[in-house]
């Protein structure tokens, strides 16, 4: 098998360790190279057994990533030629990054003077934002 | 249809269990892992699903149909992986001879074509080949049956990593081209997330907790706080495993719902740890599982 025949759109890797659900890591590596620009409309991500040869995965793994990605509208399949991306993920606009950067200094500011330090800060962070999309789902 | 269907299955030698009670339905098309320390009837389980030994007591159904009342429609269905690898002195090419005499299905290409792409060579007696070469000619044996269900005990038990590797993705691409079910019993626990889909962990002859592996995880949480006896956690969850110092209290959880308690912190669990903690737990067995099965399910 050699990768270097094959155009490579997007290659994945698995970190065993993270606690995310492999299908998740592949949902989250292609939403990042969407982001990134890495991967764009019209191109297409490695076929199912590209995936299972190089990682040794679960092909069931695999095919759930890629209906996630279809459920969320970024990719599509074809039936009998692969899945492709059907549009960017773009991230938020630069005026947008500066109004919610300002709102947050001014957050960070009432943090460190209610006597919270970066660590604390940032637990209560990841506590909100889990209780945050648990609201979403319910 | 099931591809494997176990309901109240035992089986007794003499009056040790090697298996009791263990009620099962393994969906088509998944990866299944049986998962659980040596002795607690993950051999004695594979070994019923395939017809080599008779239940004491309950059945065992594969696709719907009884190993033992129906053999040849079963094993010409079931491909299957004993843990001590026969392969003879015979050469590869022999046994290839040998598996299509012997096999209606026979694919002698899909055989070849595997072996040719992991490098074993066909002219060599297979007792001569290491241990990862002998390992996959098992594997292409058993795939060139053509089988729906495949069971494998203890694949890749005796593996060095790269050969335990190769042989994984070479399941996994079997499982690709469609139509298999695999169930496998394993030791290692390290990549299951990785091969696996479904996990049943069987412990002291019992099934302890058997499921999709995603919804397994999500549902385990790991709470800290502040020292307690966890009773009020235990009305909504079932708490697996309770560690605590003087100060603090560790639950490892299957959650109902949410943990409305803001004083426990809660995280999430890698497959791993919760394998780990119901095995360290072996009277948890009472649980309901994920999946439940309802008695009424099973009555004709």
């Amino acid at each position: 098998m050699d990768i270097a025949q094959v155009p490579q759109t997007i290659i994945f890797y698995l970190e065993p360790r993270s606690g995310v659900a492999p299908y998740m890591q592949l949902v989250r590596q292609v939403q990042h190279a969407l982001r990134l620009g890495m991967l764009r409309p019209g191109d297409q991500l490695p076929t199912v057994r590209e995936v299972v040869s190089h990682l040794a995965i679960n092909p069931n793994t695999v095919l759930k990533a890629y209906r996630e990605l279809e459920r969320a509208g970024l990719v599509a399949s074809r039936p009998g030629q692969g899945t492709f991306v059907l549009r960017a993920l773009a991230g938020p606009t630069a005026a947008d990054q500066t109004a919610l950067g300002a709102k947050l200094d001014s957050w960070l500011d009432e943090a460190h003077g209610a006597g919270m330090d970066s660590q604390a800060i940032e637990a209560f962070i990841a506590v909100c934002l889990r209780s945050h999309s648990r609201e979403e789902i319910a | 249809m099931e591809a494997l269907r176990a309901r109240r299955l035992s089986k007794r030698y003499g009056d040790t269990w090697a298996l009791r009670d263990c009620t099962l339905n393994i969906p088509p098309g998944r990866v299944a892992a049986l998962v659980g320390p040596n002795g607690a009837g993950k051999t004695t389980l594979l070994h019923l699903a395939v017809g080599l030994i008779a239940p004491t007591a309950g059945d065992v159904e594969v696709f719907g149909w009884s190993p033992r009342r129906q053999p040849t429609v079963v094993l010409a269905r079931v491909g299957f992986l004993a843990q001590d690898r026969p392969l003879y002195r015979f050469t590869v090419e022999e046994m290839l001879a040998l598996g299509r005499r012997l096999n209606p299905r026979w694919d002698d290409a899909l055989a070849r074509r595997r072996l040719s792409a992991v490098g074993v060579p066909l002219h060599r007696r297979t007792d001569k080949l290491s241990g990862g070469q002998q390992s996959q000619v098992a594997l292409a044996l058993a795939l060139a049956k053509r089988p729906e269900l495949l069971l494998l005990d203890e694949p890749a038990a005796s593996l060095d990593p790269l050969a335990r590797r190769e042989f994984m993705e070479g399941l996994m691409e079997a499982v690709a081209e469609g139509g298999l079910t695999v169930v496998f019993s394993s030791h290692v626990l390290a990549d299951l997330e990785r091969v696996c889909d479904y996990l049943v962990i069987l412990s002291a002859a019992h099934v302890q907790l058997a499921g999709d592996t995603d919804e397994m995880v999500a549902r385990h949480k790991l709470l800290t706080g502040p020292r307690c006896d966890g009773e009020s956690v235990g009305k909504v969850h079932s708490v697996v495993q309770a560690l605590h110092t003087d100060r603090q209290t560790t639950l490892l959880v299957r959650t109902n719902g949410h943990i409305y308690d803001p004083s426990w912190t809660v995280s999430d669990v890698l497959l791993e740890d919760v394998v780990l903690a119901y095995l360290r737990a072996p009277g948890v067995h009472a649980l309901p599982e994920p999946q439940v099965v309802s008695d009424s399910e099973w009555i004709p």
